[in-house]
């Protein structure tokens, strides 16, 4: 068996390890469905007639607006949570079986993260399913909605990139868990929830700098209005430099990680 | 020699609940960054939903000047939903460490221990609620009056003791941690199903019609009044008279799993 043959059997495998280790436990994959679904209810009702803002984009129901919200407040919580379950391997010490195994040290990381991505794309469908079943419209149709999953499951897997980073840095489940109330500044100050021009000062100005912005536009242009080929390159290379960010800070980490034990 | 004078029951049980909620400070002073979460959570959630929906008081309806205003009391009352259910994790903490098991082998009444648990949360709850009334008036909240601060307070120590009920009674069901997205997730669907985000009349179909019976509407409404307007007794006693019914029947629960327990 080839060298790269071999590499995918292991991403798979512990792709699939991590896949199984979130849906047999309710309390992982409750942050990551049950929260963002109670929040988007929530504030759908709630702040629904801000879509009789002059400014507001024009949409069909508030609902629609905040679906690629809801995506992309699980997908965050997705990569916190694979975070949360690489600290948690590494404090048992299965990560240290890993590292002694005769497999490349990428595949450790990458396998954590095919497991992240594959709840991104759980996630992604879960909130079109909602969106559809309470009447809101895919604009741009089944393209739109199969760009709006593959950009949410990329994500997914960038900001995993990110939480992996953090556990091989600290090894502490503890530490990742208290980056929860970050994701959520994150996402405040993004346009997940309303649109950058009718935030107010200064989370507009940080919205509008916040990469994770470009990500909820690519998701949500298909969603309210159609595809944009701009947006969509945004949110792509936004995707890419969380990756980079994502990978640098891993190499690093797993170099600290791999001198420390 | 002279025979000891057996203290009153009375005395002795209040002795206890005094004695449980001094370990609960020391939790505090002795790993403060335990505190922070709640601290941290309902001040993000203020900054965030002003930030984001600060323009809904644009619409029509919206009678309130400034968002601070109207949404500080919001997050003061999550801060207390969020201490209350640290307070059920942390019993679940101590039913798996075996802690538990120890407070009821001794001569102490179920209800004295519940009401340890139930009260720390309560004098808890004003620590974020302070925080975050801080700076929600350095960002300009109205100022509610000294009696609208009285009655927020009130109904945040209230509805601290309230979500410490339900934490307490699903950690004494599940006797597992897990138990812990139960009960923050609860809490968090009580207090945001109420006119949190905007006033009654501009709440979508579904909200309106759950905000409407939804008990926890009158503690926010409640809470509110000093920021928004003037204290009045009209504004206060159906807030009051939601948070007895809510501390009822969930102490009563929680006092059944507790009477249950180690049985």
């Amino acid at each position: 068996m080839s060298a790269f043959a071999v590499n995918v059997r292991v991403v798979r495998a512990l792709g699939m390890r991590s896949i199984r280790q979130t849906f047999r436990r309710p309390q992982l994959i409750a942050p990551i469905v049950v929260f963002p679904t109670i929040l988007l209810a929530i504030q759908t009702g709630g702040a629904g007639g801000a879509v009789e803002l002059p400014g507001f984009p024009p949409v069909q129901s508030f609902l629609q607006f905040m679906l690629a919200g809801a995506m992309m407040q699980s997908l965050m919580l997705a990569g916190n949570s694979g975070g949360i379950a690489l600290a948690v391997d590494i404090e048992m010490g299965f990560t240290d079986r890993l590292f002694s195994a005769p497999i490349p040290r990428f595949a450790i990381v990458l396998g954590r993260l095919a497991g992240t991505a594959a709840l991104g794309l759980f996630a992604s469908l879960w909130f079109l399913a909602i969106g559809l079943v309470f009447g809101a419209e895919i604009e741009s149709g089944v393209a739109g909605a199969l760009l709006a999953i593959v950009l949410v499951t990329a994500c997914a897997m960038a900001v995993g990139g990110i939480g992996a980073a953090i556990a091989l840095r600290t090894g502490s489940a503890s530490v990742v868990q208290g980056l929860f109330p970050l994701v959520l500044v994150v996402l405040f100050l993004s346009s997940a929830f309303f649109p950058v021009d009718l935030m107010i000062e200064p989370a507009r100005t940080i919205a509008e700098y916040n990469p994770l912005s470009l990500v909820v536009e690519g998701v949500r242009e298909p969603i309210i209005s159609g595809i944009d080929a701009a947006d969509t390159l945004y949110a792509v290379l936004a995707i890419l430099g969380i990756v980079l960010l994502g990978l640098l800070l891993s190499a690093r980490a797993l170099r600290h990680r791999l001198r420390v034990g | 020699m002279e025979a000891a004078v057996p203290i009153p029951a009375w005395r002795a049980n209040l002795a206890t609940i005094g004695a449980l909620m001094a370990r609960a400070k020391n939790e505090l002073v002795r790993v403060p960054g335990a505190a922070i979460p709640g601290v941290l959570a309902p001040t993000i959630f203020f900054l965030g939903l002003n930030g984001v929906f600060g323009a809904l008081t644009q619409l029509r309806g919206f009678e309130t000047g400034t968002y601070e205003s109207f949404i500080v009391p919001i997050s003061m009352l999550q801060g207390a939903g969020f201490t209350g259910a640290a307070a059920g994790v942390n019993l679940a903490r101590d039913i798996e460490q075996g802690w538990l098991d120890r407070l009821l082998v001794s001569p102490a009444p179920r209800w004295v221990l519940l009401a340890g648990t139930v009260l720390a949360a309560s004098a808890r709850s004003l620590i974020p609620a302070s925080f975050v009334l801080a700076i929600a008036l350095a960002l300009g909240a109205g100022w509610p009056g000294v009696d609208g601060l009285l009655v927020t307070f009130f109904m945040v120590a209230a509805m601290a003791a309230v979500a410490a009920c339900w934490g307490s009674f699903l950690a004494l069901r599940f006797k597992s941690q897990s138990a812990a997205p139960l009960m923050q997730a609860g809490m968090m669907g009580l207090i945001l199903t109420t006119t949190a985000y905007a006033p009654l009349a501009l709440l979508q179909g579904w909200l309106q019609d759950i905000a409407r019976v939804n008990p926890v509407t009158q503690v926010v409404e409640a809470a509110r009044q000093g920021f928004v307007g003037s204290v009045t007794w009209t504004e206060t006693w159906p807030g009051l008279l939601a948070l007895t019914g809510l501390l009822l029947v969930l102490g009563t629960l929680a006092l059944r799993e507790m009477r249950r327990t180690g049985q």
